[in-house]
């Protein structure tokens, strides 16, 4: 932003108290680590909502595609032997 | 093909995200959308902040200074949503500067006396409320995000602008002209806030075709003037219109002729403010500057 142009983009996961899990919150900019995590706070964190903080190189990620949505999650959708539902059992039972 | 795909995802109500396909078009509404909105955010942040060294009590002081954190927030939520549709950070800001890029007009209007926080709170965020709980339904996923986090957020900004308001208008005949000065002032540029009528609002009708908008212009300004009058009468403040009048058939509150001139005017840059607040903005930007570069000088040092 200033005379060397962009500064890096870093991606912001908040865990909320209680043991939630980590939660994608959105992103910042920062010239380093530490600079990302104090912005992540000041922008993300201002009543209380974590309990801690991950900020991650957003170039880290290595992302899905949306052309990859049918077949790479295929093989979840057609095991529905993975389902309580695929199973039966005696009538009047409670499993 | 593509977009007939995505007018059926639109159509379904499935929500589009950064790397999903999308017109052209869509995408470039979306940045001048959401970058007005952030920049909004941003400059919103001047009028009040003018008032916090003046706040009445230390009390005021606290949520003021809290509201304006906010806004600033806000404005990096947005940001940050709008650079997911493939726009850096640093060209917005550029756009902002150079006076290139529009921000909302209730902006361009001065924060004379100290109510004038108060109905910035009860009636700027109040009609930002109710635009935003519309958008946090928006087809864009980033976008509506960023809606959910600030809807949360804004409640307490109308709160704290309402009980400055009511506090004013139980005080001293002198403290209650004071309230109704700024409800007299604030509230047709409040009513602006929510666009032109949709007939005559140019984008209006594409946003609502790929369901960035799920409610038109007229609607939400009718729900803010509904809501508004209970509330102005607990107070005993009076909204400045004579026209307004319960309608029996409609359940709505009618309200007079709003002064469309007026509102281009400020668009086009001819608000008693305009000027003024693009200037603070970029000395804020150029004060910064020294701060920018140490944190800079300080990472490369300890890149090493």
């Amino acid at each position: 932003m200033s005379g060397n142009g962009e500064w890096p983009l870093w991606e912001v996961f908040v865990q909320p108290p209680g043991g939630a899990p980590f939660e994608h919150a959105g992103s910042v900019h920062a010239v380093d680590a530490e600079s990302a995590l104090q912005n992540a706070r000041d922008v993300y964190a201002r009543r209380g909502e974590a309990v801690n903080i991950w900020v991650v190189p957003t170039v880290a990620i290595t992302a899905s595609t949306p052309e990859d949505q049918g077949p790479f999650f295929e093989p979840g959708n057609d095991k529905p032997y993975r389902h309580p539902q695929f199973y039966t059992s005696p009538r009047g039972v409670r499993v | 093909m593509q977009e007939t795909e995505f007018d059926a995802r639109i159509a379904a109500g499935e929500t589009i995200e950064p790397k999903d396909w999308m017109p052209e078009r869509y995408r470039k509404q979306l940045i001048r959308m959401m970058s007005q909105h952030a920049h909004s955010e941003i400059v919103g942040m001047l009028p009040e902040g003018n008032w916090i060294t003046r706040a009445p009590t230390l009390r005021r002081k606290m949520g003021l200074l809290a509201k304006v954190q906010d806004e600033a927030g806000h404005g990096l939520y947005i940001y940050c949503g709008t650079e997911t549709l493939g726009i850096d950070r640093s060209e917005l800001i550029d756009q902002l500067l150079s006076g290139k890029a529009k921000y909302s007009s209730i902006f361009n209007y001065p924060t004379l006396t100290w109510a004038d926080i108060g109905a910035i709170g009860w009636f700027v965020d109040g009609a930002a409320i109710v635009n935003q709980t519309m958008l946090a339904k928006a087809s864009y996923g980033p976008y509506a995000r960023a809606m959910i986090r600030i809807c949360k957020e804004e409640n307490f900004h109308k709160r704290q602008g309402y009980e400055i308001m009511a506090t004013l208008a139980a005080g001293t005949p002198e403290q209650h002209r004071m309230a109704q000065d700024a409800v007299d002032r604030w509230w047709w540029p409040s009513l602006m806030m929510f666009g032109p009528s949709d007939k005559d609002s140019p984008n209006s009708a594409e946003l609502t075709k790929w369901g960035v908008k799920r409610k038109g212009n007229d609607e939400l300004r009718q729900r803010f003037v509904n809501l508004s009058v209970g509330q102005a009468k607990a107070i005993e403040l009076t909204l400045p219109d004579p026209a307004l009048k319960y309608n029996e058939t409609t359940g709505d509150w009618d309200f007079g002729p709003i002064d469309w001139d007026e509102f281009h005017r400020v668009v086009r840059g001819d608000g008693p403010c305009n000027r003024e607040r693009l200037e603070a903005r970029n000395a804020a930007h150029r004060d910064g500057e020294w701060v920018r570069q140490a944190a800079e000088a300080y990472a490369a040092k300890h890149a090493n």
